[in-house]
């Protein structure tokens, strides 16, 4: 889904801002095998992956970058804005998502019930003051937080070492413990996301997670990756160290499944996105009318009574 | 808002056609159409009606909302066990429990963010502010997390959510702790605005913005929270709400219109009381209470007939809440204009803490009265 999101970018059909997470999907994909669907997520701008964890299909993902009327988030939202039950976006001020996700850990104790509330940050937005905010709230409180630092190695072009006085992310709750885990190893992943929803089931509060990850492509699209850091370091961590190939590794050592068998998965998913992207393609823009264009800035029925538009003819009136 | 309402243009179309206005006829003679002096009120009983602090009206608001749904939630600094900076949360932790009345850290963007997250998850936080002041912290999370999200998701994630707190001018607290936010927050998308100037007010507005599954930002005055005011049966009630989007005419009047909001709409009242001792002339004073949307029917209404229109407030002058009004009046009002509209703001100046130089800061109740002889050539 990725590589067609860059594919798309590249053919100009995608506009503004599209951040890809290459390189980074055990993240993802281990936290949402490690909890619920009653369970909570939410994330930064790099959130694809998760809105498709969540619930959001390819086609919809692929269709909200395009800008589509039955997008995800109906053409409104763009790639950094991608909501799903369960799935608190998609939120572009690097860092904000974090005291917001001890919120949605907050009303999970507030209502009760074993839930948790997994709250993904990176390793730039991990030197944000409300990021700290939100640790002694949720410490004090004894919230169901799970905050977990993806350390990709780069908060944009700044790598970690040049950013953070502390590198050790999972450190740097203080008085909330940490586990670093290995964010290239899918099972690892699963694995300590399930022992931290444990944690905060025996009513422990919260932990601070540390993915140490890697991302094969730039911040965003309009960076190419390579002016602060070398080709050959990109080229070893995709070699060595690539989620995917992992887990390829695993199957095939363990017996799970046969070389030809995987190859025809990797194939049917090839297939299947493409199918998927097609059909994202067909799909309507959102007609550039004042109905659609002012639509949900109030929840409907609770609207004013009308909204200003550029100039005084434009002004839309709900109750025609 | 009723669509006879019509951008300025097509009104002077209107106008040119039917040529109803003679030039020369005095605005003071020949438009006296309503008596002047006349209180609004909407309650027929004045039996029942209480005197009620502002204060006691937004803790009786707050208590009665925390009453009837177990979703609404308050929480911010020393609001529990300390009784609200202002008193305005006294007993509601004895009453409703520390579950339901929260003492935050000081950390305001950490707690608007963190209510956000339990507003976006279904519940309906009351997030307080000691000052609004202490909310610039706080307001990329107002701004990008609680009025934005709703439209970004496609209309999926609401965010029902109350921030409130004292807003504006405060005696003797120097710049940091002075300032009016209406116009910040009045000018963002998703965001509904109150201001209430008297306890109904008060209690109706808040009770409102609870209710509102929208965010709503409450900017109430300190100095306010000691004044009382009559409240009627009505307003006594635990239903009672006042729909935004609505002003109130405090004081009606034919000669000037005078749109004010908070603190202000008491000193515009005195100043018209002022005017009609000493020239007669009878001014009519308009309480906005909602900032966005903002009431630009009752507005115009009045200046079609006063022809005459003054904006009053206490915030910085450029680009305020006068501002807005008088482009507005401009837009849709210019050719019932037998004057120049004007405002009286607070002064272009950090809040000075020096009482002299305070009450050169602010508009005081001469100030208003100054503008409005000026105004109306007296």
């Amino acid at each position: 889904m990725e590589m067609a999101a860059d594919r798309l970018y590249k053919e100009k059909k995608i506009r503004g801002f599209c951040h890809l997470s290459t390189g980074q999907e055990a993240v993802a994909v281990g936290i949402e095998h490690a909890i619920n669907k009653s369970d909570d997520v939410i994330t930064s701008y790099r959130c694809h992956g998760f809105a498709y964890m969540r619930g959001g299909t390819v086609r919809s993902i692929i269709g909200e970058l395009l800008g589509r009327r039955e997008g995800i988030a109906y053409g409104k939202g763009g790639s950094m804005h991608m909501f799903a039950k369960g799935f608190y976006g998609g939120n572009g001020i690097v860092g904000a998502q974090v005291p917001v996700g001890a919120g949605l850990a907050f009303a999970q104790k507030y209502t009760g019930g074993k839930k948790a509330t997994v709250i993904l940050y990176g390793d730039g937005a991990s030197n944000q003051g409300q990021v700290f905010e939100a640790f002694n709230m949720a410490k004090l409180w004894k919230l169901p937080a799970l905050f977990g630092c993806e350390n990709n190695k780069y908060g944009m072009g700044t790598s970690a070492a040049r950013s953070s006085a502390l590198t050790d992310y999972y450190k740097r709750g203080q008085y909330i413990p940490g586990l670093k885990v290995n964010g290239m190893d899918v099972l690892a992943v699963k694995a300590a996301v399930q022992y931290g929803k444990q944690w905060t089931e025996e009513d422990n509060g919260p932990l601070v997670l540390e993915y140490v990850t890697y991302r094969y492509g730039g911040h965003s699209m309009s960076d190419p990756g390579t002016t602060y850091r070398t080709r050959e370091e990109i080229q070893r961590m995709r070699s060595t160290n690539d989620p995917i190939a992992g887990l390829k590794q695993h199957i095939l050592d363990w017996g799970v499944a046969q070389e030809d068998e995987l190859k025809n998965i990797d194939k049917e998913a090839r297939s299947f996105v493409n199918e998927e992207v097609a059909a994202a393609e067909a799909m309507a823009v959102p007609e550039a009318t004042p109905k659609i264009l002012y639509e949900d800035i109030y929840v409907r029925g609770s609207e004013p009574d009308f909204i200003r538009g550029r100039i005084l003819d434009e002004n839309y009136y709900f109750k025609q | 808002m009723s669509r006879y309402l019509r951008p300025a243009a097509r009104l002077a179309a209107t106008a040119r056609t039917s040529a109803l206005r003679p030039a020369t006829a005095s605005p003071f003679l020949s438009r006296a159409a309503v008596i002047p002096g006349v209180q609004r009120r909407t309650y027929a009983d004045a039996s029942g009606v209480k005197e009620y602090t502002v204060r006691d009206a937004l803790n009786e608001a707050l208590a009665e909302e925390l009453e009837q749904n177990d979703k609404v939630f308050i929480l911010g600094e020393e609001v529990a066990q300390y009784n609200g900076a202002y008193k305005v949360t006294k007993n509601l932790l004895d009453r409703f429990g520390e579950k339901r009345v929260i003492d935050t850290p000081i950390t305001e963007s950490g707690f608007a963010g963190l209510a956000i997250g339990a507003a976006l998850s279904g519940l309906h936080p009351v997030c307080e502010f000691m000052t609004w002041n202490f909310a610039m912290q706080a307001i990329d999370q107002i701004v990008n997390s609680a009025a934005k999200t709703l439209y970004m998701s496609g209309g999926i994630q609401p965010c029902n959510i109350t921030f409130r707190g004292p807003n504006g001018f405060a005696a003797g607290v120097g710049a940091q702790h002075s300032q009016d936010f209406s116009a910040w927050y009045g000018s963002i998308p998703g965001l509904k605005v109150v201001s209430p100037w008297s306890a109904e007010d008060a209690k109706g507005l808040l009770k409102a913005a609870i209710r509102d599954p929208n965010p709503v930002v409450v900017l109430e005055n300190e100095l306010m929270y000691g004044q009382s005011f009559p409240m009627s049966a009505e307003a006594q009630k635990d239903d009672f709400v006042i729909p935004f989007g609505k002003a109130k005419i405090e004081r009606s009047g034919k000669d000037l219109t005078l749109v004010t909001l908070s603190r202000c709409v008491g000193q515009s009242l005195v100043a018209a009381e002022n005017l009609k001792k000493k020239y007669g002339v009878d001014v009519e004073v308009i309480n906005l209470r909602s900032i966005k949307p903002l009431d630009i029917e009752t507005i115009i209404k009045s200046l079609k007939k006063t022809h005459r229109l003054m904006a009053v407030e206490s915030g910085f002058p450029a680009f305020g809440v006068s501002a807005e009004i008088l482009a507005l009046t401009m837009e849709y009002g210019f050719d019932y204009l037998d004057a120049p509209a004007a405002r009286v703001t607070g002064a272009d100046v950090p809040t000075p803490y020096a009482q002299g130089l305070e009450e050169m800061s602010f508009p005081t109740e001469g100030t208003i009265e100054q503008q409005a002889v000026k105004l109306l050539r007296l």
